[in-house]
């Protein structure tokens, strides 16, 4: 194990920093997510060190609250996203033939609507709850997934330790898990936290919409749906989010790069 | 030889128009067959059956869905997307000028963003590792972690409400002059070039640096010509065919951004009007938005593909 290069750790600190925060949130806020402590949109001050919301809600309270709701909805769905792709595009891989297609085409089909469009129109029809955001976000998403498992695992299932797996007569489920998943692991880990910035932006964006968590819940796009109109006032409590966003992104983004860059050059691969 | 491009491009738009009736089974699924009853949500759960029985007979939900499907297909097919459920208004109609706003602001969005991101890409190859290679990689970086909403009312914030530079909300009308209305819609068009910017320009620099490294820019650095003329004229060329793909691609990226800028900032097109009825489960007019949205995204999709077969003689070889 080499020295992990001074970017990724930075990364590393701020991810954990922020999960720890989302773990321990009722421990870490000075005050109750929904509770009236002050005036309307305080600024910051000793008591608030954020200042107050759009009806007296003590800010910092919300956004490590609204983070935990955030964090937690997009792990969810990126479990649920990394389940179903990973599964299904190891087999298409793996069996081949008319399963292949019929999924490869299915998968195709889907990711002809842009997921935002597609989710919004489920939206309308289904009601919107925490479990059914995640799964309508983690199934969209596992399209793409699949793509990149798919990829990597019809790369690995014509090499030779493959091919001796199948002459010894091993079954499907070995060749999937024990052949080839441990093999395509690295570039599917470098992509989970691609996804889970992307599914940190998607649902901010729902919420932001009044299309997904619902208030009186918090989350970051919720938070900044609230505070919107203070905007204009000159109030700047609608942009804290976007701090916790942005930093939480690029942290994560770091990590992956990291990833991605040690699996490269263990392939031997022309990078730099 | 001709002949063959023709069959390509005559393969790949029926593909095109294949998948647009695919996608409007899907949509129409999605709305239809999901469970939860689309009259019981409309009214609510306190709704009484004869409410619920005569909701679902004006929406005609109880003829068979394939029944169901091709009446509202060939509804769409001859430019008649039904009623609104909420106001009742043909929605058509409000489509009509709504679209033509958010094809402006995308248009703005586009003539601005894809020459910037094509020379900025360069310059990073040009300089690569040096200081604006850097500066570049990492504002791109930045950007690509901000959602979109997030990026427009950190513009509103400093430029429209600190500074006064331009309209906070962008509000445009048909009274306006050209130059009225691109002031009004300076601050969106900011926001979605931002947007788009910063994945257009990896792309072209990753597209670049790919050819940089073949063969014959190793003869052109060792004929000793100068890093600009090596860049422009032998390795640009060879990548126009996967630049102008990721354009396309932003293109139709764009398209959605614009949903989300279209509702910050107040404006009257299309995304704004999909979002609005979704929150009232209007179904028909959700439909009608998101058969437009994904044809569109379709279609931009199939031209990449096209440009890309006529810039790449490569790909008109069968594999």
């Amino acid at each position: 194990m080499t020295r992990i290069p001074l970017p990724a750790l930075i990364g590393l600190a701020v991810t954990g920093a922020y999960f720890l925060a989302a773990l321990f949130a009722p421990l870490l806020a000075p005050y109750g997510l929904s509770e009236v402590v002050g005036d309307v949109w305080e600024p910051s001050s000793a008591e608030h060190l954020l200042g107050t919301d759009n009806i007296g809600r003590d800010l910092l309270s919300r956004l490590i609250y609204g983070g935990r709701t955030t964090i937690f909805v997009a792990s969810a769905a990126t479990i649920l996203s990394f389940f179903t792709g990973s599964v299904l595009g190891l087999f298409a891989a793996v069996v081949g033939g008319w399963v292949d297609q019929l999924l490869s085409r299915f998968v195709d089909l889907i990711m002809a609507i842009p997921t935002l469009i597609f989710a919004l129109v489920v939206l309308s029809v289904m009601p919107v709850t925490l479990p059914v955001l995640i799964v309508v976000m983690g199934l969209l998403d596992s399209t793409r997934v699949f793509r990149l498992s798919r990829a990597v695992a019809a790369d690995l299932a014509v090499m030779d330790f493959v091919e001796a797996a199948r002459l010894r007569g091993e079954g499907r489920g070995w060749i999937i898990f024990r052949e080839i998943l441990p093999n395509a692991l690295s570039p599917l880990v470098a992509e989970m936290g691609m996804r889970f910035i992307f599914m940190v932006l998607f649902v901010s964006t729902l919420s932001f919409l009044g299309l997904g968590i619902q208030p009186p819940e918090a989350d970051w796009g919720g938070i900044v749906k609230e505070n919107k109109d203070g905007i204009v006032y000159g109030i700047s409590a609608a942009l804290l989010p976007a701090v916790a966003i942005a930093t939480l992104a690029i942290a994560v983004n770091l990590v992956a790069d990291w990833i991605l860059d040690r699996t490269t050059s263990l392939k031997g691969g022309r990078n730099g | 030889m001709n002949a063959q491009i023709a069959m390509l491009l005559a393969q790949r738009f029926l593909l095109g128009l294949l998948l647009i009736v695919l996608v409007s089974i899907l949509i129409f699924a999605g709305t239809q067959i999901l469970p939860g009853d689309v009259a019981q949500s409309i009214l609510g759960q306190s709704a009484t059956p004869e409410a619920l029985a005569n909701l679902r007979e004006q929406l005609g939900l109880n003829a068979p869905v394939h029944e169901r499907y091709l009446s509202w297909l060939s509804g769409v097919l001859q430019g008649d997307l039904g009623n609104s459920l909420t106001n009742g208004r043909d929605i058509a109609e409000s489509i009509g000028a709504r679209l033509g706003n958010t094809l402006f602001l995308a248009f703005w969005a586009a003539l601005i963003s894809v020459p910037l991101a094509i020379v900025l890409g360069l310059v990073s190859v040009l300089y690569r590792g040096r200081w604006p290679d850097r500066l570049i990689s990492a504002v791109t970086l930045a950007s690509i972690s901000i959602p979109e909403f997030m990026m427009s009312y950190i513009l509103m914030f400093y430029v429209a409400v600190q500074l006064g530079w331009a309209p906070s909300v962008a509000m445009i009308d048909d009274r306006m002059s050209l130059l009225q209305k691109l002031h009004a819609i300076a601050l969106p068009v900011a926001v979605l070039v931002m947007v788009v910017l910063a994945h257009m320009m990896r792309m072209t620099r990753a597209a670049l640096l790919n050819v940089m490294q073949s063969a014959y820019i190793e003869t052109a650095e060792l004929k000793g010509l100068n890093r600009f003329k090596i860049i422009w004229r032998h390795a640009f060329p060879n990548s126009i065919a996967p630049i102008v793909n990721v354009v396309m691609l932003n293109m139709a990226y764009l398209i959605v951004g614009v949903v989300v800028v279209e509702v910050v900032f107040v404006y009257p097109g299309m995304g704004q009007y999909l979002v609005d009825h979704v929150a009232k489960r209007d179904v028909p007019v959700v439909q009608a938005c998101g058969i437009i949205f994904a044809g569109v995204y379709i279609l931009l999709n199939m031209l990449a593909d096209i440009v890309s077969i006529l810039a790449n003689p490569r790909l008109r070889q069968p594999k």
